[in-house]
């Protein structure tokens, strides 16, 4: 029994940080159509907020609470920024901005390991996070099940944010017509940039989850900048639930691949599998009903 | 356009393309086969004598390889401040192997070919080894190799100052024998020098009647060990042997403590993690293991003035580590045999090297001239709450080189 | 891609001026470089002549035919492997096993390395591989009429499961250390520097050769059809052609080009390893590419050949600061100079009468 359990909590964890990435991507590639290779850092940019956050509030108790949002508001600005003085420039040249954001993501790796060293530095967990908890053999670790609670969290104020609120309405009409809802009186420029803002801050809280799995250090986005991309790409463009799926399932798979085999071979299966899913079905699990995505 | 100049310019690119690459071929059809070794163009007959510092000072190795070029820079300093090398001071050039193998190979063929230094110091992983070796052989130069490492190599033009296997595997296999162990798991990067290792391991602990009761990789970049520990957890080995690389070290020890592993269950023997990694760990290892050949916690008097010497050129509070003191005793070394041979030239050195000894911070240490190892001590320490290591168990004295395990029966290199 | 920048260029390109620049870089680099300079210094170009031969091809796949092939470290990795797994095989000896087999393994070889004891299948294999993964890759992918995104982010993410595969099959492919020590090259000694000059020709030939295919390609209807795809798919899609095939055809020459820079990268480099085609590999290639200009001729070239000099250069005196220079120049050029530099020249020329910039909706 397990022998199930374990990769299936462990799977799920991972799937939990893998979806929180995701979010963030969901909104600015699947929503804005922009591909933001950067991601990744801002991910680490978090995960390095976290780290200071402890230092500067020295009860760990506290701390990691507080980094949440402050996550959230670093990776978010540095988001802004990105949006504001390249991306905006680049709407009509979606490969360009990839290649661009690519330079960004170097550039902000290279900041981190001159701002706080090569070797990465360690978080320490709260104390209502130590410890585990039993479920059939495994000792799922409290700072794993934390992942996931910060996942569901993320993942429903994002859908109450798109769903209930005149902003997230706002989102949905420039998505699908720009023109019309510039018609309409919606400022669009205001819309990409609050929803580079909110795409890139869910980045910041994928960095205090990965901070707490496995400390910071300069190079963690780019572990999770690929296999984020092709969860979005999997789940379906413009679809949360997709995207919510496919992270799960690529974290469980890789989990049990990785029980069975090895971890090298495991991150090679799933990549190849990810890519034959999309051969078969390019529009990934739920099909998109907006124009100009397939 | 028409179907003619197409065709024409065609005809042109196919036949400039082959003309230029059989004339390429053609024009410089000599000596094949035949080792012609270039000329050394190393000058000797200055005040000063170049030797290379060859380390990465980018990339991701950096953070462990610039504490070996401090060490490099620090014993430099103190040759040439006592009359430097048959009378010559030490001048330096630093290169940046930008922890890329292909980069490292780059550099010291223009470190000895272009710069013409009479030795290279340097490199960290056996990847950027494997990539100096042929480089240094083509060109009989010579390099000084700072690093523990995976063994079955010996190349007349490295001398190697880390432990081969038989200094730190095989004494950590004694050292776990000599504690009953009786159950052993392996966890380890997906590289080289695990995947060496274990093999060995295996094999000796088939020897000492040790179980195996699990093996695991991860990718060397991989921070998630979850699984892997959940594996440790449900074999509940009395022993863990370590021999995971750099930074994925942090996810391990987190998921080992996470998920409810300690030194009172199933303790974890290290063969990377030093002084300085100890403490970047994000828990608490007090009461873990690791086997180096030297800790900072060595009482030698060379050892006493090698730390200060250190802190108070970099600071007091930087730890010394092994291949840190690998890499000064080094240059020291290298000053002893050139003083012996009374020559920079690579044969003579070659020709000297054997039972050259220097006191080194871990004790003394002496050269076979047959390998180019050194005989060295092994050591086992366990961390405290200070990060140092206290030595719990060490070898009956210097253990003489052996990098091909000939003098071991139970060890079968075609065997898996 | 917009419609933009196909001025003076592109013109230029199709008369006998490319060829001229062709001869002038033969010049230099088949004449000129090898008298002035060292060994050392040749050795390097000769290494960044390999990059500059993947460089022409991904300038044919992605200036010439829209595709961003962010995966090309695969097709340099095919090619350079092939090679290095022959080299290793002569350097054993007939009948022998490379040595890490012995010390990593059993001293078994795999079957599938048996072939490349055959220097002849060895040449043959680095060209008819990559274009056989290209074949199926690109058709699968492209006939999919995938976005262009999806596209360089799928070949992105080749590239990573390229180099994680090398690294977990230590005991066939060297592993992270990949494959190195090669004394001798077709039963040429290595060490000498007269046969290091040698092999330093042969890639400055390959450039020169792959350079007039792509001039040739860029003055045939081909190319022109390619360059029609990249800027109107539709139409071309309306005019009976198929644009999966026109790409796919760019897709495998690119592919064959760059697995050629890998075979030759293995004896002047003496080592290929996962670094060498990982991921961050294949950005670097870009890197050149878009500096060079990825539409023109010349540019992917000149652009790979001072990406590969700035790094060597760069990291000597300013160890730490590459990867600033690497984003700064990503940054730069692109949102700048998105043609490249090989565009300032006759965007100079031409300054005076301003051409406004249209902003129109993404339709890449």
């Amino acid at each position: 029994m397990e022998s199930f359990t374990t990769p299936l909590l462990t799977g799920t964890s991972t799937g939990a940080i893998l979806l929180i990435a995701a979010l963030g991507l969901a909104l600015t590639f699947g929503q804005m159509g922009v591909i933001n290779m950067a991601h990744g850092e801002f991910l680490m940019a978090g995960a390095y907020t976290t780290y200071l956050t402890q230092q500067v509030v020295s009860s760990a108790d506290v701390s990691v609470l507080l980094a949440i949002p402050v996550a959230f508001l670093v990776a978010g600005l540095l988001g802004l920024a990105l949006e504001a003085g390249i991306i905006r420039w680049m709407y009509h040249r979606p490969l360009d901005t990839l290649l661009v954001t690519v330079g960004v993501g170097m550039v902000l790796q290279q900041l981190a390991k001159d701002l706080f060293g090569a070797q990465g530095d360690p978080v320490r967990e709260p104390g209502w996070l130590q410890g585990n908890l039993t479920v059939l053999g495994y000792h799922w670790p409290y700072t794993r099940m934390f992942t996931i609670v910060l996942a569901v969290v993320a993942l429903g104020g994002l859908a109450a944010l798109l769903k209930r609120t005149r902003f997230g309405r706002q989102i949905r009409a420039t998505v699908q017509n720009r023109d019309l809802a510039e018609t309409m009186g919606i400022s669009t420029r205001r819309v990409d940039r609050i929803t580079f803002f909110v795409g890139s801050g869910l980045a910041g809280v994928g960095g205090v989850a990965v901070a707490l799995a496995s400390g910071t250090n300069p190079t963690l986005g780019t572990s999770y900048i690929i296999p984020a991309f092709l969860v979005v790409v999997a789940g379906g463009l413009g679809q949360l639930r997709g995207t919510v799926l496919a992270a799960w399932l690529v974290g469980v798979v890789t989990a049990f691949l990785t029980d069975w085999f090895s971890g090298s071979t495991a991150q090679v299966i799933t990549f190849a599998l990810v890519v034959v899913f999309l051969q078969v079905r390019p529009q990934g699990l739920f099909t998109v009903r907006t124009r100009g995505l397939a | 356009m028409s179907t003619s100049r197409t065709r024409l310019a065609a005809s042109t690119a196919a036949a400039l393309a082959a003309a230029l690459v059989l004339s390429s071929c053609g024009g410089s059809k000599s000596d094949d086969g035949s080792a012609a070794a270039a000329d050394s163009c190393v000058d000797t007959s200055g005040d000063t004598i170049k030797l290379g510092f060859l380390n990465s000072t980018s990339g991701a190795m950096a953070i462990s390889e610039q504490t070996v070029r401090d060490s490099l820079l620090l014993a430099a300093k103190e040759i040439n401040a006592d009359g430097g090398i048959l009378g010559k001071q030490i001048e330096p050039v630093e290169e940046d192997g930008a922890s890329d193998p292909a980069v490292f190979a780059e550099k010291i063929g223009k470190l000895l070919t272009s710069d013409c230094v009479a030795a290279v110091f340097g490199g960290w992983t056996s990847a950027s080894r494997k990539a100096m070796l042929p480089v240094v052989e083509g060109s009989n130069g010579l390099l000084f190799y700072p690093v523990q490492y995976e063994g079955l190599e010996a190349s007349e033009n490295i001398y190697y100052t880390g432990a081969t296997t038989n200094q730190q595997i095989i004494p950590a296999m004694d050292f776990l024998a000599s504690k009953g162990v009786k159950t052993l798991f392996l966890a380890g990067s997906d590289y080289v020098f695990p995947r060496t290792a274990n093999k060995i391991i295996k094999q000796y602990a088939a020897e000492l009647g040790i179980e195996i009761v699990g093996e695991e990789y991860v990718p060397l970049d991989s921070d998630d060990w979850s699984t892997q520990v959940a594996k440790i957890v449900k074999a509940k080995p009395d022993f863990v042997f370590n021999t995971i690389n750099g930074s994925s070290n942090v996810g391990f020890i987190k998921a080992y403590y996470e998920q409810g592993l300690g030194p009172d269950t199933s303790p974890i023997i290290s063969v990377s993690i030093a002084e300085e990694e100890a403490p970047a760990m994000g828990k608490d290892v007090t009461g873990q293991f690791a086997a180096w050949n030297y800790f900072q916690s060595v009482e030698t008097p060379a050892n006493e003035a090698f730390i200060e010497a250190f802190q108070a050129e970099y600071g007091a509070d930087r730890p010394t580590s092994d291949p840190m003191e690998a890499a000064y005793t080094s240059l020291y070394l290298y000053k002893n045999i050139v003083e012996k041979a009374e020559s920079f030239d690579v044969d003579d050195v070659n020709a000297a090297s054997d039972g050259v000894s220097f006191d080194a911070p871990e004790g003394t240490v002496t050269i076979d001239g047959e390998n180019h190892h050194i005989a060295k001590t092994g050591l086992i320490g366990r961390i405290n709450a200070e990060n140092q290591f206290d030595v719990v168990w060490s070898s009956e004295g210097p253990i003489e080189p052996d990098p091909f395990l000939e003098g071991y029966d139970w060890w079968d290199p075609s065997a898996e | 891609m917009s419609a933009a920048r196909r001025t003076p260029l592109a013109t230029a390109l199709r008369g006998w001026g490319g060829l001229l620049g062709i001869a002038l870089l033969a010049l230099a680099l088949l004449v000129v470089a090898p008298a002035v300079l060292s060994d050392f210094r040749l050795g390097n170009l000769g290494k960044y002549c390999c990059w500059a031969i993947a460089a022409v091809g991904i300038g044919l796949a992605w200036g010439r035919g829209g595709m961003l092939v962010m995966g090309q470290g695969v097709f340099f990795g095919i090619g350079g492997y092939a090679m290095a797994m022959h080299l290793k095989l002569e350097a054993a000896g007939p009948g022998n096993v490379p040595d890490f087999m012995q010390l990593y393994g059993d001293g078994t070889m795999p079957g599938w390395w048996e072939p490349f004891r055959s220097g002849a299948f060895t040449l043959v294999a680095i060209v008819v591989l990559p274009a056989l993964v290209a074949l199926v890759l690109g058709y699968a992918i492209l006939k999919r009429r995938v976005r262009g995104a999806y596209f360089a982010i799928l070949n992105q993410a080749l590239a990573v499961t390229f180099a994680t595969l090398l690294v977990a099959t230590i005991k066939q492919t060297g592993g992270f250390n990949g494959l190195n020590s090669f004394p001798t090259f077709f039963g040429y000694n290595l060490y000498d520097p007269v046969n290091k000059q040698m092999i330093y020709s042969i890639a400055a030939g390959l450039l020169i050769a792959c350079l007039l295919v792509v001039w040739h390609l860029g003055r045939s209807r081909f190319g022109e059809l390619l360059v029609a795809t990249r800027d109107a798919e539709e139409r071309v899609r309306f005019l009976g052609h198929d644009p999966a095939n026109i790409k796919l055809v760019a897709f495998v020459a690119a592919a064959v080009m760059a697995s050629i820079g890998g075979a030759m990268f293995a004896p002047i480099a003496g080592i290929i390893s996962p670094s060498d085609v990982n991921a961050a590999a294949s950005i670097l290639l870009i890197a050149g590419v878009a500096l060079g200009g990825r539409a023109s001729l010349l540019g992917p070239a000149l652009g790979a050949i001072a990406v590969g000099y700035g790094q060597s250069a760069l990291s000597e005196s300013f160890p730490n600061h590459w990867s600033y220079f690497q984003g700064a120049l990503f940054i730069v050029v692109i949102l700048l100079i998105p043609a490249g530099l090989a565009s300032l020249p006759p965007r100079l020329w031409a300054a005076l009468p301003r051409r406004g910039r249209t902003r129109k909706a993404a339709t890449a």
